[in-house]
């Protein structure tokens, strides 16, 4: 008899030691890439999961050719790497983004990315116009034969808030019209690809960097497939920048790695990415 | 010489009473800067913003960006999910802790006290990703649900989740009871059965509320193991097998991409405030269920 309330309030304990996690999981998240500052031999990365093929390639080469440098790279989405260089618990923060309100951070383009359109290779659609894409993921229309598709229900994946990659398709795509809130949230660009792989009927939007095993369907827009030509010259919508931004200007061993980033353009290549200076539209931003 | 060891133990003796003082009184403070925090941070988004309690709680509309973080789809999600966990895991639990302490050979229970234990230990990604690769496709190919994801997978998981507590907790119930009870019951010419249900399970019954308090406890706060398989959708369950969302798993989805002092920031702590305050609740209802019993 006496011994119960013990154990009860063990299990209590558990319980409430959940919530506790529940509630700090993310702060303890954004405090792991902040272990060293700038200036230690070590550079810290972390933002856009769509940037993080080349970051880490280009890292890996990096290091290769300077053995002091030690170089950190994570992931965590643009807003997460937006948040936290400006509270300079890294050193670079990726982005497919540009941070208005963060007047301290300096922002630099090392690459241009294109973001594809897919689908479950079952829901056989081809392309679809920006209107039909609209509709599609504001859930205007439920079911693919409505847009020229297989008799399927549509299921919509999305990226959560502080995704670059939906804010980039909100701003080229969406405009005004709002997302549909009934769609499946995953929070990295893998984790919607293997989605997306699995579920028969779903749709998402991923950058082209992200699409490299087979098994989804890529949708052209208007007529117009995603390539480097294509977005070059200014045919298809899908588009971005990609920043790295640093909190004031980029000094030493960052400012040499981010240079390299942008100026090693066969692994910009090799990860579907785009050079910046072979843009033909020159757009102040997405 | 007798007198100088009688001082010794003295002064250890209040040696060590310091030292417990000490470390108790430190987890006293730990737990008030946490409540404290808490509710300074969770209260923002009604005296910082001036989002009105009533809309936060009441409003299935949560867009931050537009002022308005109504917070109804996620409190509703969690109840919800919870629910349909307790309604699954909860008999089930009390079944096997009825057949643990009542039924099973001794043997038995040797083998599976040791199996139960195991189940509290395995982290909840493992849960999440099991119910991902195996719960999801199940679902998506044996029902309507198009892409599996919902609150009957987050359900099912949490079920599983909380039957180690559930269990555990009915079994001490039951073997607490006093053996008179018992022995009288069979002694009057009832059948094993007629004294479990008759005159065990009513007998134990505070104890069992407290076993279900404490798994619904458990599966409130579970985050990882839902996040994976719920689906993370602002919108009501609109069936046992849509998508939808709990407080802790809109924390986890959108906390990284909070900036600091932003409404949405806000809000998502209100949630986490909120999360303790069911946490104590519960806390309040176990101590009554025991208060009862005693």
């Amino acid at each position: 008899m006496k011994r119960k309330p013990a154990r009860a309030a063990l299990h209590l304990g558990v319980a409430l030691a959940s919530i506790a996690l529940a509630a700090c999981s993310s702060s303890s998240k954004t405090q792991d890439a902040g272990t060293s500052g700038p200036g230690s031999g070590t550079i810290t990365v972390a933002g856009s999961t769509a940037m993080l093929p080349l970051v880490k390639d280009a890292s890996a080469a990096y290091q290769e050719q300077h053995k002091s440098v030690k170089i950190s790279v994570s992931g965590g989405g643009s807003a997460t790497g937006i948040n936290q260089v400006a509270a300079k618990a890294i050193d670079v923060g990726d982005s497919d983004i540009t941070a208005p309100n963060h007047p301290e951070l300096v922002d630099h383009r090392v690459a241009v990315v294109g973001f594809a359109v897919i689908t479950n290779p079952t829901v056989g659609v081809k392309g679809l116009s920006k209107q039909q894409l609209r509709d599609v993921f504001a859930g205007n229309v439920a079911n693919w034969k409505d847009v020229g598709g297989a008799d399927q229900k549509i299921v919509v994946v999305n990226r959560p808030r502080s995704s670059g990659t939906r804010a980039v398709f909100v701003k080229t795509i969406m405009g005004t019209a709002p997302l549909s809130e009934s769609g499946l949230v995953e929070d990295a660009t893998g984790t919607v690809v293997s989605v997306v792989k699995q579920t028969p009927g779903s749709v998402s939007y991923v950058a082209l960097s992200g699409v490299t095993a087979g098994g989804v369907a890529i949708v052209a827009v208007d007529g117009v497939a995603p390539s480097a030509g294509t977005i070059v010259s200014g045919k298809y919508p899908i588009w971005s920048y990609e920043h790295m931004f640093t909190n004031g200007e980029a000094k030493g061993e960052v400012a040499a790695f981010i240079d390299y980033v942008s100026t090693r353009t066969d692994l910009v290549q090799k990860n579907k990415f785009i050079a910046v200076s072979v843009m033909k539209v020159k757009e102040t931003d997405r | 010489m007798i007198a100088l060891q009688a001082r010794r133990s003295r002064r250890t003796e209040r040696i060590a009473v310091t030292g417990l003082r000490i470390a108790a009184g430190f987890v006293i403070l730990a737990m008030a800067a946490l409540l404290g925090y808490l509710a300074f941070e969770g209260t923002k988004t009604f005296y910082v913003d001036k989002f009105p309690l009533w809309s936060f709680l009441f409003s299935p509309e949560f867009a931050p960006d537009a002022n308005h973080p109504g917070a109804a789809v996620f409190v509703t999600g969690t109840l919800a999910v919870t629910l349909f966990a307790i309604a699954i895991g909860g008999p089930f639990g009390i079944a096997v802790g009825i057949f643990l302490a009542e039924i099973a050979p001794h043997r038995m229970t040797q083998v599976l006290k040791p199996a139960i234990e195991v189940m509290v230990g395995i982290p909840s990604v493992v849960y999440g990703w099991l119910g991902l690769t195996l719960l999801v496709p199940l679902i998506r190919t044996h029902t309507s649900s198009p892409s599996g994801f919902g609150l009957a997978a987050a359900g099912i998981v949490l079920a599983i989740m909380i039957l180690p507590t559930v269990i555990t907790l009915s079994e001490d119930a039951f073997r607490s009871l006093p053996g008179a009870l018992k022995e009288g019951s069979l002694a009057l010419g009832a059948t094993r059965w007629q004294t479990i249900t008759r005159v065990l399970l009513p007998s134990a019954s505070s104890g069992l509320a407290v076993a279900l308090i404490l798994g619904i406890a458990r599966a409130v706060g579970e985050t990882l193991a839902i996040q994976m398989v719920i689906g993370n959708a602002t919108q009501f369950p609109k069936g046992l097998f849509a998508p939808t969302a709990a407080l802790t798993t809109e924390i986890v989805t959108d906390m990284p991409g909070a900036t600091a002092g932003s409404l949405l920031e806000h809000a998502l702590f209100s949630m986490a405030f909120l999360l303790l305050l069911i946490a104590m609740v519960l806390i309040v209802m176990v101590r009554f269920a025991l208060r009862r019993r005693a």
